[in-house]
Order: structure tokens, then sequence, then C-alpha cells
């Protein structure tokens, strides 16, 4: 071990951080923030992982928050005539809890993993743009609160998730719920775009040398098209949430009836983005067990080229499914027609993706450790949810179906049973490498199980809670019109909210699993490949220095980590270890780069989301607090355009004595 | 946008590496431009949808002034003609003409927000508000996003030819050039669209 980011030696001292870096004070505005270990280095930091992990908590939190609106619900309804909310928060709980967790858990927590994993699993040292990363999460961050303030300034959004116009126009929802939640949704786009753009860069551009695409880790893959898929998705509802905007703040007249307007604009916009949006939350979660089923199967993915492409055909013919939202809004018989047969065709890749996940396990050594189970989970529990998912193709089927409880069954079980069972996978089978230790298996599998037993008992009985009529978004039951026998509602909804608890039991239990991981003098630090992993992302510390990688490795195959671990017997088909781990990683590392110079700390970022809020609050409540917020756009924005985002070379490599005029000045474009 | 100066940790030595070929930078700017094309798809789409609903006020046909506009868009056009000289002498490293070309260009940009500022003020005296009709509302959208786009681009320019003077561009100052220059040539493409369908095309 060497040191890489080589600090001028009195700022090691001055800053009392071993990798510190002594700003230059000429550049930009503000010095820039020195190295700290303090609170203040996660506000500064440009670290991809550090963002990563501030994703992570944040996404989290907000996962507790919309979970406790998903439970109101559940309690709500769990008894005839329920009295828990009136009517009125009722819609604001199911609007929010649905946002919640679409804006502010699963997208972000992908984020998360994206953010953290995929520099390490193409071999980079950091995003393309690191200045930007940063500022992508404050956005997200200040974006929710923002959002979330709502409650307590005259209550939430109360139009459904999808926001359906002219329902949200200032006649049907007067309060400013709404206003809220089309500023915030502005807010948290901006972080989705500018981490689109900032990781479909890196991964076309960074991969370290040999890593082709076609050598890229399938969670990679996933990200690359996912990115795409906001990259060009959030636009699209961007044009959607100012033109309600201008319709409430500004009395325009896009959904005004009266006026000629045509409501099905808003459908289109919203869903030409919201189809996109199914994809973006399942297809990570898709990337992280196809990482985690290959390693606990012993066995190279099965026909990696295919999942990797049946990945991107998703993305493409995702463009053009997404009215099947709209069957029973009066289409006409020819986009009917086109929209079922193209949501029929998309069953077909992902049909493909779930062959190929049995497939690896086929013949596999199967390991049934945590991350495991909860891919095997999200298998068979997408499956469920994919095939209702086909009946709703089918349109005069749909039309029946269409805003009951058979849909919320559906979109939990891809999104719950799917995206979130993904995520909490990922969290197990990353967890050592991004905190040095392992989370207690037998916690875990309390975890995995009650999660699962509450997940199909929550949203099983919706199926047939909906196919008897209950309508989505249904305030109260009464024991009169419940009906009778094995298929009353009473009953139905009962289990469904006793399930909710058990979930949420479940989930509660993974917090009780990360706190006892890292309070219990029991749990040994992980060593360095717990998991016997395939990837470049295990070929470094854990966690990984600032720098990921003291020599960036040249990749000469798929799964290059397994390759330099095992040897291939051709004429046996016998696959046998040769070297460790340690011992990969060691000889990596035994000629470490020099002259590593990571991208510099930066006030910006934070700086330029914090002035976003400013002008939502303006545009809610006082005109001249707008213009206030975008004087502050603007001058931070000049800020930072003024500060390289790395500092001089001479920071990093003082001139050696008798050098004299030391490195030149000029920094160079990219790195 | 603001973001041009960035770059990334060096690895080792100073060559620009990457995997396209393409800078980093260079790359993003595609993308967000790319991305832009949804936005303005989206707007087109919207006044699309809404341009012979007129319930209140003129119509379309009563108020554009084609002379006035064509004259305007030509002007517009020719910007991105000096925009291509500010890209070539920045590469040339004539930083003289650069400047020159520069200004220019931003002044170009600023007679069609100029134009646009009158034609709105004109159109608004003949009777069409913002809220008035479907028409209105999604004109003034469309265009208005448009002239924010230019202004943003006349913003950048400006700053351009200000730091460089105070030698605050950090990185490649040619390919800092060429980026808003790409940026420029865009929101031109897109006001030859606008151009065709909003006021050519006759509703």
């Amino acid at each position: 071990m060497t040191i890489i980011d080589r600090p001028s030696t009195d700022v090691a001292v001055i800053g009392g951080a071993p990798t510190g870096v002594k700003p230059s004070e000429a550049l930009g505005v503000f010095k820039r923030p020195a190295a700290s270990t303090s609170w203040r280095d996660w506000v500064v930091t440009v670290d991809h992982k550090k963002l990563g992990i501030m994703y992570g908590v944040t996404a989290f939190f907000f996962f507790i928050v919309g979970g406790v609106e998903a439970l109101l619900i559940r309690l709500q309804l769990i008894s005839p005539d329920g009295k828990v909310l009136n009517a009125d928060q009722y819609n604001q709980m199911f609007t929010m809890h649905a946002t919640t967790m679409v804006f502010l858990f699963v997208m972000p927590m992908a984020a998360a993993f994206a953010n953290y994993f995929v520099p390490l699993q193409i071999g980079a040292r950091d995003v393309a743009f690191p200045r930007l990363n940063a500022f992508g999460f404050w956005c997200f961050l200040f974006g929710g609160l923002f959002l979330n303030s709502s409650w307590f300034l005259g209550g939430g959004a109360d139009g459904g998730w999808f926001m359906y116009a002219p329902n949200s126009s200032t006649l049907f929802s007067p309060s400013h719920g709404i206003d809220f939640w089309t500023l915030g949704l502005q807010i948290t786009g901006i972080a989705s775009l500018t981490g689109a753009i900032n990781l479909i860069v890196t991964v076309l551009n960074m991969r370290a040398p040999g890593m082709k695409m076609m050598r890229m880790p399938i969670f990679t893959w996933m990200v690359l098209v996912t990115q795409f898929l906001l990259l060009f998705a959030i636009p699209v509802i961007t044009v959607a949430l100012f033109l309600l905007t201008f319709q409430r703040s500004f009395d325009a007249t896009f959904f005004d009836v009266a006026s000629g307007a045509d409501p099905l604009l808003w459908q289109h916009l919203f869903w030409i983005f919201g189809h996109p949006e199914v994809y973006i939350m399942i297809l990570p979660s898709f990337g992280i067990i196809s990482e985690v089923i290959p390693v606990f199967s012993k066995k190279p993915l099965f026909g990696y080229p295919i999942v990797a492409m049946s990945g991107a055909a998703i993305g493409f013919v995702g463009w053009g499914v997404w009215a099947h939202h709209m069957f029973a809004s009066g289409l006409g018989p020819v986009s009917v027609t086109v929209f079922s047969m193209a949501t029929m065709a998309i069953a077909v890749p992902t049909g493909v993706k779930i062959v190929n996940w049995v497939m690896t396990m086929w013949g596999g050594k199967l390991s049934f450790t945590v991350p495991m189970l909860f891919a095997i989970a999200l298998v068979v529990q997408f499956t469920i949810g994919g095939l209702s998912g086909v009946t709703h193709a089918v349109a005069p089927s749909d039309t029946q179906q269409t805003d009951t409880y058979y849909i919320v069954a559906h979109f939990h079980y891809v999104l719950f049973g799917g995206a979130v069972f993904g995520l909490f996978s990922g969290f197990y089978y990353w967890w050592p490498k991004m905190f040095r230790r392992q989370l207690s298996e037998g916690l875990g599998k309390w975890n995995f199980w009650l999660m699962l037993i509450g997940m199909n008992l929550t949203f099983g009985p919706m199926h047939i809670l909906g196919l008897q009529g209950q309508p989505r978004r249904m305030m109260v039951w009464t024991e009169a019109r419940a009906g009778e026998g094995l298929f009353n509602f009473g009953f139905w909804n009962r289990v469904a909210s006793i399930g909710s608890f058990v979930l949420g039991i479940g989930v509660l239990l993974f917090l009780v699993n990360v706190i006892y991981t890292h309070k219990s003098k029991k749990v040994a630090i992980s060593p360095l490949d717990p998991w016997d992993a395939r990837t470049l992302e295990w070929m470094t510390h854990n966690p990984p220095q600032e720098h990921n990688f003291d020599t960036i490795p040249t990749v000469g195959h798929l799964d290059e980590f397994f390759h330099r671990k095992y040897e291939t017997d051709a004429s046996t088909h016998s696959v046998k270890q040769v070297h460790s781990a340690e011992e990969v990683m060691a000889e990596l590392n035994s000629h470490p780069d020099e002259h590593i110079h990571m991208p510099s700390r930066s006030y910006w970022p934070i700086l330029l989301a914090l002035s976003l809020p400013v002008i939502g609050y303006g545009l809610i409540y006082n005109r001249m607090l707008m213009a206030v917020g975008a004087a502050l756009v603007l001058l931070t924005m000049f800020g930072w355009s003024m500060e390289p985002s790395t500092s001089p070379d001479e920071d990093f490599d003082p001139p050696a004595p008798g050098e004299g005029g030391g490195h030149t000045k000029e920094l160079s474009p990219l790195g | 946008m603001a973001e041009t100066a960035i770059s990334h940790g060096h690895d080792v030595g100073h060559g620009a590496h990457s995997s396209t070929g393409l800078s980093n930078n260079k790359l993003g700017m595609w993308m967000f431009l790319g991305s832009e094309c949804l936005l303005f798809g989206g707007l087109i789409s919207t006044y699309m949808l809404y341009k012979g609903r007129v319930n209140a006020g003129p119509q379309p046909d009563q108020i554009f002034d084609i002379p006035f506009t064509s004259v305007s868009s030509f002007i517009l056009l020719m910007s991105s003609l000096t925009m291509v000289l500010a890209v070539s002498s920045a590469q040339r490293k004539d930083e003289r003409n650069m400047n020159l070309w520069l200004v220019v260009t931003a002044l170009l940009g600023a007679t069609f927000v100029g134009g646009q500022v009158y034609e709105f003020t004109s159109f608004y005296r003949e009777g069409l508000g913002f809220t008035t009709s479907l028409f209105g509302s999604s004109f003034y959208t469309l265009t208005g996003f448009h002239g924010v786009h230019v202004s943003v681009g006349i913003i950048m320019l400006m700053a351009l030819v200000g730091m460089n003077r105070n030698k605050r561009i950090p990185g490649d100052r040619a390919e800092v050039v060429e980026l808003i220059g790409l940026y420029w040539h865009f929101v031109d493409i897109v006001w030859i669209i606008i151009f065709t369908l909003v006021y050519l095309i006759p509703s």
C-alpha cells in the first residue's frame, strides 16, 4: 500500500486528514473547502461513494415516511366504516404515499447503488462530473423535503400520483398541496436529469482499459439503460409539470375544459413519462439480482449478451406502450390495438430475463444466503406481477380491471415484490463492500421471511378484492355491502391490513439488523471477498478508498475478478481456484498508480441546490422571494463555473526540492 | 450550461483518455441536448394540439406578422454563423476575433429576444393574453421557453467573454466555446422548427 493521493506534507498536519489537499486560494469565489473528517466533509463532498451512501440514507428515510402513509391507509381499511382518516386526508395519504415511494424512495435508492457501484464496476475513479453528482443529491434531498413540507403548510397533494387534469386544477384542489407537488417534482427531476447525464457519460467514457461494453457487469448495463430512459422521460414530465404550474399559478388554460382543452393531453404527457418510469424503477433491481444470482449459483450468468440486450429492448419498447394506462379513456380501436400489442410484446424481453435467471440457477451450487433469497423472491413475485400485467394488455379485460384493486395488486407485485426486493438483495449483497461488516444472516432471514409473508398477505388478496370490484382509492367499506362467503370484501381487507403490518415489521427488522451489525461486538470484520464475487468492485478494499483502485485494472474478461481467481481446465470443463482474493489484489496493487488527482470538494453544489426551493416557496407565497431565488441560482452558477473541478497540480504534488518551477499551471481538460 | 468547467479526477499522466474519444464535457452536452429535444417535443405537441382552439381573442393568422418574424428569424440564424466564426477563432487561438464574434453572436441573439418582446407586447395589445385562449397559453409557453433558452445562451456568451478577459476559464478554452456553440446551434434549430410549425403553416 502506498499513499496515492499525495498531499503536500504540511497540509496533512494542518487539515488533520490523511488525504488532505491544500486548496488553492485564488480559485473561484470562496476558498475551496479543505479536507476534513467531520460532518462538513459530507456537505462539501464530491466522492461518488459518499454521495451514494447519502442517497441511500435519505431514500430509506423517505421509504419509512411512505411506509407510514401506507400503514395509515391500511389502518383506515382494516374495519368497516374506518374513521382513522377523513376523506381529504385519505386522498392526501394515497397521493403522497405513491409519490414518496416512486420519486423519493425507489428511484433515488437505485441512484444510490448506481452512484456507488457503477464507477467501481467499470474500473473508474469517480463519475464524469463529480460536482454535478453532488448537486443531484442535494436537489433530491431539498426537493423531497420541499414536497413533504406541504404536510405542515396546508396539506399534501391530493390528486393521485398521476394527478389527472382537470381534477388537479385549483377548482377541485384549492390547497397548495399540488403546487408543492409540481415544484417538488421539478426539483427532484433536475436531480434525475443531471444524474442521468452524469452516469451515461461515466459508463460510456470512463471504462477501464479493456472494459468493452460487452464486458460490463449487468448491473452497469441496466443502470445505463435506466439513465437513457430518465434522460428522455424526465423532460416530458417537466413539460407536463410546467403546464400544470402555469395553469394553477398563472391561470393558463391548458386543462380548462370550458376553453376547449383536451383532458387527454395531461394523460398522454404523464404516461409518456410514466411508463418508461416503471422500467426506470425495475431495471436497476434486475441488474442487482443479475449480479447476485450468478455469485450464489457459482455459475456465470446464463446468456449474458441476451440479458444485456433484452434490457435494452425493454428500454426501447418501453416508449411504445404508454397508452395502455388509458384504455378506458376512449382512444379509439386503432390506438387500443396498437398499444395492446406493444404491451404484450414487451413481456417477451422481460420473460427472457426470467428464463436467464432460472437457467443460471439450474445446475448451480446454490447457497441460500439472504441476498440470494431476496433475488429468488424477486424472480417469483415479479413473474406473478408480470402475468397479471399481461392481463391488462388485453384491452377488453383491462376495461374491467382498470381503477380497481386488481391494478393495485399488480403494480405492488412488480414494484414491491420486484423492485424493492431487488434493492434489499443489493443491501445484503453489497453491505460488506460499503461498510466492512456483513449484515447478520440470522436476522436477515427473519427480515426476508417477514417481508415475503407480509408482502404476499398484503397484495395477494388485492387481486381478489379487485376482481370483486373494489375500486382503487376507495376510502371506506361497509359491512352491509361487503358480501359473504370466501370472496367478501371485509375478510380480505382485514387480511391485507394485517399483512401490511407484518411487512412493516419485516422492514423494521432490517433497521434492527443494521444497528445490531454495527453495534454488536460479535460481528467480525468481513473478509475482502465474502461471497466469492465475480466483478471488479470486489477487487479493492472494503470500503474502497477515495480513489477506488490503487491501480486501475486492465480488463480481459467478462467477470474479470472471477477469471483472476479461477482457472478453467478446458479438457475436463472444471474450474479450480488458483488465487485468493487477497492475492489478486496484492498482485494488482504491486505497482500502484502515481499522481492520482481526485476532484476537489466544493461548496457550490449544495448552494445551487438550496436556491431552488427558494424559487419554489416564492412561486407559492411571494413573487419577490422568487426573484431572490432566481438571483441566487444565477450567482451560484457563476461561482461554480469559475471554480475548476480539480485543484491545480501543485496542490497535490508540490515541486520537488531543486525542481524549481514545478508543474505547469494549465489544467488538463479531462484528466 | 454553467458546468462547462467540470473535469474529473486525473489518472496517470494528463492525456485526455476516454473510451469513446469524445471528452466527457462534450458527450455530456450532447446528452443534455438530446434531453432538450424531448422538452421542446412536449411543448410543440401541446401547441400543435391547441393551435386552432380559440374560444376568445384573435386567431393566429390575425396577429402573426410574418415579415417581421422572418427578419428576426434571419437574425437568429445569422448568429449561428457568427458562433461558428467564434469557435473557429477559438480553435486558432485567435483571442481577439473570438471575443469579437462571441459579442456579435450575443448581440444578434439579444436582437432576436428584443424582437420577441416587441412581438409579445403587440400581440397582447391586439387582445391575445396568456390566459385568453388555449392558443394564447400554448403559444406564449412554447415561444417563451425558446426565448428563455436564447437568453440563457446570451448570458453564457457574455460570461464567456467576461471570464476570458479575467483568465477565469478553466480547462480547454476552445472546447468551452465549442460546447456553448453546440447549445446555441441547437436553440437555433429549434427555432426553425417553431417558426415553420407555428408561423408558416396556416391553421
